[in-house]
């Protein structure tokens, strides 16, 4: 659990974070979203205290951040960043293993965790252990950066635009890749991010950010339904509302009795790709399958669009 | 293919002729007196007879070694303590105090020092000193002021106290450029070390000035040519050097 109360920083005159509170339940991703200059990156910092608050208090667990040094602090809490900043004279084992050799675990201990991440993150220990990171692609140096953030298996996780660097395809395997290991280690995320896209897809709540102040915090979906401003309004984007909001939900939600022609969807499929993919081959209405593969039902345009209408 | 083959060994071949031709020189001066006999007059001798040009040469780069060493420590010392945030005040205190070092003529810091610490090596130590500071702490601040500024934030994301950080990352990624600079002293200080023998310190320089003293050019040339082998040679190794450690620390290299 994080609560953040009524945290401001001021740079001489200019406020850059202006009176922020927040709650962020534990196990869950918190994206923080917003335009540049909007505070985002600056509110991020002060959990882990790269940038001291003016005024305000940020609890981790109920125990106010500064009651242990900044340093000691921050090797409690994984931090990634975008462009993964790793370390280039080490290899991809030492830059993995930076904090637990900073807490000083055991040499077996801070092996076994490092095999163990760049197994999860499919990159064989062997080959890749021994690599420097400038003989990595994007995509692996960016999951490098990810599995030295998560290495001394931390609680609290902080992302500062993780996926920035990253083209398309492989920004997407991130995401996923982020989702899978929250879902095991039950890591609480802070994200930051200007891609309200990102946000939907990964936040189980989002934090709209705008001119140091906190303009909306709400789930996903209510952020979509109910904009509490023009500039959320805009972020959201009005045309792309529907889709996100499609996007949201799984296909095994929309399952309608029935059953239809075609090569079947999978169960776990967004409704945004369910629909996609009836209106490009042009059908009303595809077979779905579980994950067993057995049929479960049908997923139909109409049923479809009348989720995509705005929420009561 | 055979000919690009040649040409990436002929620097290595020159550089071994180089050094077979210093060694041979400076242990055995006899071999060459045919060579450079043409140039005396008089019946004068043609290889240096007040002393062991090896001696010589070997008290000649432990000045510059001792010089650079006291140098190099300053100058990064100082580097370091600048760009803390407790130090940066300094910055523009210590850019005067080195800039001054380095518009001294090392003569004029020779003529000062005599006086102060007598004749012999200190004086020439002194100026030494003085003279190799610039460029190490030139380098030193370069290097520390341009780290890749995410790294240094992953390094404080992390949770690495002021001083990891500098021995972990700064240092080590700074190194190439450093070295840079130690590189840019080391030849300097051997060519200006040469002047230490207007005061008595034992160098190359003797040589070069008993030949001037005495109108004599194969003097001259031979004082003159063992500086600038040792110094084609020790730039040679040190670049060679720096190469690797940029590589190393994974920085690309032109």
């Amino acid at each position: 659990m994080i609560e953040i109360e009524g945290i401001t920083k001021r740079y001489d005159a200019t406020t850059v974070v202006d009176d922020v509170s927040m709650l962020i339940e534990p196990r869950t991703i918190a994206v923080i979203v917003g335009t540049s200059g909007s505070g985002k990156t600056t509110l991020l910092r002060m959990i882990n205290r790269l940038v001291e608050p003016t005024s305000g208090v940020i609890r981790l667990d109920g125990a106010d951040n500064r009651s242990l040094p900044g340093y000691q602090l921050r090797r409690s809490i994984g931090y990634a960043i975008q462009g993964h900043g790793l370390f280039p004279h080490r290899t991809v084992a030492q830059n993995i293993g930076t904090v637990p050799v900073l807490l000083g675990w055991e040499a077996a201990r801070i092996k076994r965790r490092v095999d163990e991440l760049m197994t999860l993150y499919q990159l064989d220990p062997q080959a890749f252990g021994p690599r420097y990171p400038h003989e990595l692609s994007g995509g692996q140096q960016q999951r490098v950066g990810v599995a030295r953030a998560l290495a001394a298996e931390p609680n609290v996780l902080l992302m500062d635009e993780p996926f920035g660097a990253l083209d398309p395809i492989i920004r997407n395997k991130a995401q996923e890749d982020l989702l899978a290991i929250q879902k095991r280690f039950g890591t609480t995320i802070i994200l930051v991010t200007h891609d309200m896209e990102e946000a939907v897809h990964m936040g189980d709540k989002i934090a709209v950010m705008d001119a140091g102040k906190l303009v909306q915090y709400a789930k996903p979906a209510e952020i979509l339904a109910k904009p509490a401003s023009a500039f959320v309004e805009t972020l959201v984007g009005a045309s792309e509302k529907p889709f996100r909001l499609l996007s949201l939900g799984r296909v095994r939600d929309a399952v309608e009795t029935g059953a239809a022609e075609g090569e079947a969807i999978p169960d776990d499929a967004s409704q945004r790709d369910a629909l996609a993919e009836l209106l490009w081959s042009g059908r009303p209405a595809l077979p779905v399958k579980g994950a067993d593969g057995r049929p479960l039902g049908r997923v139909t345009v109409d049923g479809l669009v009348k989720r995509a209408a705005r929420p009561a | 293919m055979k000919e690009a083959g040649v040409k990436a060994w002929l620097p290595s071949l020159l550089r071994l002729v180089l050094v077979v031709l210093l060694i041979a020189f400076v242990t055995n001066p006899g071999w060459f007196e045919p060579l450079l006999k043409p140039l005396t007059e008089n019946n004068a001798p043609a290889i240096y007879n007040q002393g062991s040009l090896l001696t010589l040469t070997l008290l000649h780069l432990r000045t510059v070694l001792i010089a650079t060493v006291a140098a190099t420590i300053v100058a990064v010392a100082l580097a370091i303590l600048v760009t803390r945030p407790a130090g940066v005040e300094f910055l523009p205190l210590s850019r005067s105090l080195v800039n001054i070092g380095q518009t001294f003529p090392p003569v004029a810091v020779l003529a000062l020092a005599v006086p102060a610490v007598g004749f012999g090596e200190k004086p020439t130590l002194i100026a030494l000193f003085l003279y190799g500071l610039l460029p190490i702490f030139e380098n030193a601040l370069t290097g520390l002021t341009t780290l890749p500024a995410n790294v240094v934030e992953a390094a404080r994301g992390a949770g690495m106290t002021g001083w990891q950080r500098l021995v972990k990352i700064e240092l080590p990624l700074s190194a190439p450029i450093i070295l840079g600079g130690i590189r840019l002293s080391v030849v300097i200080s051997l060519a200006t070390a040469t002047i230490g023998s207007t005061v008595a310190a034992r160098t190359l320089g003797e040589v070069i000035i008993a030949g001037l003293l005495s109108n004599n050019l194969a003097f001259v040339l031979q004082g003159g040519l063992i500086v600038a082998a040792l110094a084609v040679l020790i730039y040679d190794g040190l670049s060679a050097i720096e190469r690797y450690t940029a590589r190393r620390m994974g920085q690309e290299t032109a």
